[in-house]
């Protein structure tokens, strides 16, 4: 099983609605966020481009900041998501440090906190607060073992691409343009 | 000209605009961390080559700093960690891909050794010395008799662990300026040469002295050619780390590098110890206190450098 997230970066308008679902869903403290929103213009005016990504962690299949920490805190489970059991965590911020997506921050609680894929709800068999609450229906959630999966589905029709691949991390949230 | 503008709606607190998410604690950690590693190995070094004689204070009394360091690094990587109640995750758990954990483990085994060659010195600081429990007594002749095995063990502990304070950052290839192999060997370098001139600074005997400012010369020379060589690779690689490279070269760092660490650091005190084997009269504290600072703030310099260094995306 490997979960990944692929992003509609046509259909997303950036209403940040997603950030709010997850800061609601997962309790996050006032300040920050496990999912985020950016936007790129580039160009030269008036031919400009515009393309709104909602990111979030990566659950790289070649993730460092499983690699560094020195507790065995920052794991994988089952479908490759990569989790942070929060009392084996000693807040030294080495995976803070380790993630070339700055995806992690520090819980003012002293443990390292992420998105999770909402994996108490995926082990459910709902799909991320982020990807059910979009309005217009930019996120596709699933199995990319599985080729019927809606991920697996939406990426053999559209052109992708992934942030950084360079930086080794076989990252797992697609991004079609 | 094409021009690009990202807005992020992210800011959490310590991670943007750029991170800052290792203060103080971390550079102060690696530096006493190193430089007690530079100190142990070389008295382990002149023990095991039978030149304790000669050289005294480097074998015997230098020394003693160590366990202080080491204790006082363990304090502030204390200090760094925010879910400080778990400290003792560290060790129930044999990491061996993470270097954080390498490190821990290596102050765990080379401050208990660091603190039985500073006993067995005990003597050679307060001559009237003894013991005053027979088992202590005991427990000294045991340590005597394995005293070799013992330096073995300290001079290989104290190469990973110096060469760890680099490795710890280097393996981050998220942050660019980090992500070079170089950083384990000079931190390594730099380490000896903070070790080296804590026994300028303590030795009353001439010719000790004299062979420390030759080994602080021949490790400041290593020192700027692997400053160099790490420059020279940053140059001839991927725009991210010719990025890194110009936060040196012309960037918000490039002052406080070039005079603090390089010319502070490394060229003044070289150029003192050159004179003093000329013959000419200089007060060992100066070139000794200022390779320690300029070792210290090449730690500082890096780490908080480092973090500005990213990807873009
Ligand atoms: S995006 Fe960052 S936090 Fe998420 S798995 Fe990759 S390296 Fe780890
Ligand atoms: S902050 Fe926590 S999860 Fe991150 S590396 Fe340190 S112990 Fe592991």
């Amino acid at each position: 099983m490997r979960y990944a997230m692929a992003v509609d970066t046509r259909k997303c308008v950036g209403c940040s609605d997603c950030v709010v679902a997850c800061q609601t869903e997962n309790e996050i403290p006032i300040g920050f966020c496990r999912d985020w929103i950016v936007e790129v213009t580039d160009g030269t005016y008036p031919q400009l481009e515009m393309e709104i990504r909602s990111e979030r962690c990566n659950h790289c299949k070649n993730a460092p900041c499983v690699r560094c920490c020195p507790t065995g805190a920052s794991h994988v489970v089952d479908g490759g998501i990569v989790l942070v059991t929060r009392n084996k965590c000693i807040g030294c911020g080495a995976c803070i440090a380790s993630c070339p997506y700055d995806a992690r921050y520090p819980h003012p609680a002293g443990y390292v906190d992420k998105c999770t894929f909402c994996e108490n709800r995926v082990k459910n068999g709902m799909s991320p607060a982020c990807v059910a609450v979009c309005p217009t229906r930019c996120l596709y959630f699933g199995d990319l073992d599985d080729p019927n999966s809606n991920v697996s589905v939406v990426l053999k029709k559209r052109k992708y691409k992934t942030l950084i691949p360079e930086a080794g991390t076989q990252p797992q949230l697609y991004f079609m343009i | 000209m094409k021009e690009e503008l990202i807005v992020s709606g992210r800011m959490n607190h310590m991670v943007d605009p750029n991170l800052h998410i290792w203060h103080w604690q971390i550079p102060l950690y690696l530096f006493l961390g190193g430089m007690a590693a530079g100190i142990l190995c070389i008295a382990a070094l002149y023990f095991i080559r039978g030149r304790e004689k000669d050289y005294r204070t480097a074998v015997r009394i230098t020394p003693f700093l160590a366990p202080g360091l080491l204790v006082l690094g363990l304090i502030a990587l204390f200090f760094d960690l925010r879910h400080k109640l778990f400290f003792w995750q560290l060790y129930t758990n044999i990491r061996l891909q993470s270097p954080m954990s390498w490190g821990a483990w290596a102050l765990m085994v080379i401050t208990p050794v660091s603190f039985i060659w500073c006993a067995l010195h005990m003597r050679d600081l307060f001559p009237r010395w003894d013991w005053k429990y027979r088992w202590l007594k005991e427990l000294e002749k045991f340590f005597n008799k394995y005293k070799k095995a013992l330096a073995w063990v300290m001079l290989i502990y104290g190469i990973i662990l110096g060469i760890y304070t680099g490795i710890l950052l280097s393996a981050f290839n998220a942050r660019p300026l980090w992500n070079t192999s170089i950083l384990g060997p000079l931190f390594l370098a730099s380490g000896l040469s903070a070790g080296a001139a804590a026994t300028l600074l303590l030795s009353k005997n001439k010719e000790e002295r004299k062979q420390f400012a030759r080994i602080d010369l021949v490790i400041i020379g290593i020192e700027l050619f692997l400053i160099v060589h790490m420059f020279m690779g940053f140059l001839a690689s991927t725009q991210v780390q010719i990025d890194a490279a110009n936060l040196f070269l012309g960037g918000p760092y490039t002052a406080t590098f070039w005079i603090f660490v390089i010319f502070l650091g490394m060229l003044i005190p070289a150029l003192l110890e050159i004179m003093e084997l000329r013959k000419f009269y200089v007060p060992a504290l100066v070139p000794a206190v200022l390779v320690i600072f300029g070792s210290f703030m090449l730690r500082f310099i890096i780490v908080y450098a480092g973090q500005m260094s990213r990807w873009l995306y």
